[in-house]
């Protein structure tokens, strides 16, 4: 066959830049530098070494001394490991929960409403709206409907449905309905922004190839937009592992629900406990890395982030 | 659609009086249509005439308003398009960008569910050359071999019908040139029934066994590419397909096989059995290549038609031939197509030449005359300032 003849159309080797360090780089880079030595690697040197401080001598509260007192991290994960257990827990149920909310939000949005402009972009603003009234006002908000007295428990209990003494604040359930609440926006955007692109002309090439929609779905519509599942799970489950607003006790949650957050503000603020504080956001910290770097590998997307 | 296993052969496609509506318009108006298996078919006509919405109403891409559409006598019209035994290349390709090369080959065959996939996308892939790079991902290629690519992904199931949708336009000319041929024979290779779209009418020429020339949704005129070109039915196929000059006056006089029109002072002379209408108002044609220009005034025969005396307007040269832009008082622009058989042009812009051409070789024209924009396709230049003196002329006069 003439296809030999096409031998010369074959795509060249896309051509590297050449690659310049030059001065103005670096210089240009110099501000970020200085900023991420200030702002990053200082404190964390310095929340590294409270991390492995000892009681002061003079045995005053809160007043410790350097030295290297590993033993820190050991009384910690012993004293708070139910805490660091239920919020990966409830970070993770809640950022599954808001998966589920937002694809199909997102999909509304990015590919239903795609020939109405106008609509698409008024449903965008109502998943930004929230922003504008501040988050800890809107937990409150949820604290007032969901409160004891509040109308959801007592339509509930109208209903029969609930037992006179049951409560729904302060329980997991409240604390991750909470977590889901506060996230769905960081989800919903990503995976949007990649449906939005999704070319559609894909989705009927599947149909075309003999593939359901529910296969076209699982096996063109999902991997296009992984990117944006990707980063809104990072998004999601990040922040929300290490929150400590939904779970404390003046919004949704109490002394059973507390989350390595809560326990975070409470050695710092509180017991003055700093040694055990910084161990504690040094744990918070690997946990969240280990968990996404495995994630992320497991995506295949490691230029992602 | 069976599981797990393949169509026996191509199958004939059916379209009944399928029509496709859209708000404000109308794509595809009352189209019935055969294509007998193992044919290839092209569906030709400019852009926005309704062709990719016919192939998209047969891949099931989108719902007939009216109408139904069969394959092999199975009536799909309100099937899915995964349940259709038809693929499509498209014109955009479509390979999905997640998936390499083989996967996307071997895709349609896992959702069927036939054994060996990957043996079977290997093979495929070596028809079109290209299993080497089964590993690569699609835009690592080039268009031509994501062109191949989409091919390959298409025949790999032994569709009972595949359709093209101008998936040729992307490449430049000598690569399409290449694909046509190989297209051409692939077709004849895997014996399946091939439905082309394209607005290069080339292309529909060379390749396909049967064209229809489609226009505002409707087929102008279906026949094979020789028949189409040498009695055009309609001044919309004559511009479409080719050049024609066409001059339409009163029939004169008939006799019994041939009827002669007149126009300023000359009598133009077409047989019966070339001329769709034979009484009032008729257009006839001739193909600029079919004329002959002489220098001298050429004594009058029977069997010719006679224009002239006139003057070369343009005189442009083309490789193989020259073509003359003759002005004739009373009737106007003339194109002529002379082959270069001698050294250049035989006649300079401004020499006075009279023009004759065979009876046998007019045609006659089925409209009735005064649509201008039927007389000629939208690209032309003509036509394009014709149209847009009559928008300014009704601006003006809104105004």
């Amino acid at each position: 066959m003439a296809f030999g003849a096409f031998a010369s159309t074959e795509a060249p080797a896309v051509e590297q830049a050449p690659r310049r360090k030059s001065r103005v780089v670096l210089f240009l880079l110099l501000p970020g530098i200085l900023y991420l030595l200030l702002f990053f690697a200082v404190p964390l040197v310095s929340l590294a070494l409270t991390s492995l401080q000892q009681p002061s001598l003079t045995g005053d509260i809160g007043s410790y001394d350097y030295a290297f007192n590993w033993q820190n991290y050991v009384v910690v994960i012993e004293r708070y490991g139910p805490h660091i257990l239920r919020s990966f827990g409830y970070a993770v149920t809640a950022t599954v929960f808001a998966l589920l909310f937002s694809y199909p939000l997102a999909y509304f949005i990015g590919v239903t409403l795609r020939p109405y402009r106008l609509l698409q972009g008024l449903a965008l603003v109502l998943v930004i709206a929230p922003f504008f009234i501040s988050f800890l006002l809107r937990t409150l908000a949820w604290k007032q409907i969901l409160a004891d007295e509040g109308p959801v428990v007592s339509f509930l209990q109208a209903l029969q449905l609930m037992p006179a003494d049951a409560q729904i604040t302060g329980t997991a359930f409240s604390v991750i309905f909470g977590l889901t609440y506060n996230f769905i926006p960081f989800m919903v955007l990503p995976i949007y922004t990649s449906l939005e692109r999704l070319d559609l002309r894909y989705v009927e090439a599947g149909a075309d190839l003999y593939a359901s929609p529910a296969t076209t779905f699982r096996k063109v519509t999902l991997p296009l937009s992984a990117p944006g599942i990707i980063s809104g799970v990072l998004l999601t489950f990040i922040p929300a592992a290490g929150d400590y607003i939904n779970a404390s006790r003046d919004f949704l949650g109490s002394t059973d629900t507390a989350m390595i957050g809560n326990v975070i503000e409470a050695n710092f603020l509180v017991l003055q406990n700093y040694p055990a504080a910084a161990a504690l956001s040094f744990i918070l910290m690997s946990v969240i890395l280990v968990l996404i770097s495995f994630y992320v590998r497991r995506s295949g997307t490691e230029d992602l982030v | 659609m069976a599981r797990g296993q393949f169509d026996e052969a191509g199958a004939d496609l059916e379209l009944q009086g399928v029509t496709k509506r859209f708000p404000g318009f109308t794509a595809v108006d009352d189209l019935t249509l055969t294509i007998p298996a193992g044919s290839f078919f092209a569906l030709l006509g400019p852009s926005g005439c309704g062709k990719t919405t016919t192939l998209r109403l047969v891949a099931g891409l989108e719902d007939a308003t009216e109408g139904r559409i069969l394959i092999g006598g199975k009536d799909v019209t309100s099937t899915k398009p995964h349940q259709r035994p038809v693929n499509t290349v498209f014109q955009s390709y479509a390979l999905f960008p997640h998936m390499t090369v083989l996967e996307n080959v071997e895709f349609g065959l896992k959702r069927r569910g036939i054994s060996d996939a990957g043996q079977k996308a290997h093979e495929a892939l070596r028809l079109v050359e290209l299993d080497h790079l089964a590993g690569r991902k699609p835009q690592q290629l080039s268009g031509g071999q994501q062109q191949r690519v989409a091919l390959a992904r298409a025949i790999v199931n032994r569709p009972a019908l595949l359709l093209l949708d101008e998936p040729l336009g992307a490449l430049d000319l000598k690569l399409r040139r290449q694909m046509q041929l190989e297209l051409k024979s692939i077709q004849g290779e895997v014996g399946l029934t091939f439905l082309h779209v394209t607005h290069d009418q080339e292309e529909a020429m060379t390749m396909a066994d049967t064209v229809a020339v489609m226009n505002k949704g409707r087929i102008e005129q279906l026949g094979a590419p020789e028949e189409l070109y040498e009695l055009p039915h309609t001044a919309f196929v004559a511009n479409f397909l080719g050049q024609s000059n066409l001059f339409t006056g009163p029939v004169a006089g008939t006799t019994a096989d041939s009827i002669s029109v007149e126009l300023a002072g000359h009598k133009i002379v077409v047989p019966k059995s070339r001329a769709k209408r034979h009484t009032g108002e008729v257009t006839v044609g001739i193909r600029p290549e079919k004329l002959r220009l002489h220098t001298e005034a050429p004594t009058p025969v029977p069997e010719d038609n006679l224009l002239g005396p006139g003057r070369i307007a343009d005189v442009s040269f083309s490789g193989v031939s020259t073509q003359y832009l003759v002005d004739i008082p009373g009737v106007g622009s003339i194109v002529v197509f002379a082959q270069n058989s001698t050294f250049g042009p035989v006649a300079a812009e401004g020499a006075e030449v009279w023009l004759t051409w065979h009876i046998e070789h007019g045609f006659g024209l089925l409209d009735e005359p005064g649509e201008e924009s039927k007389f000629a396709s939208d690209t032309d230049t003509q036509t394009l300032a014709v149209q847009r003196r009559k928008r300014l002329e009704s601006e003006l006069e809104a105004g």
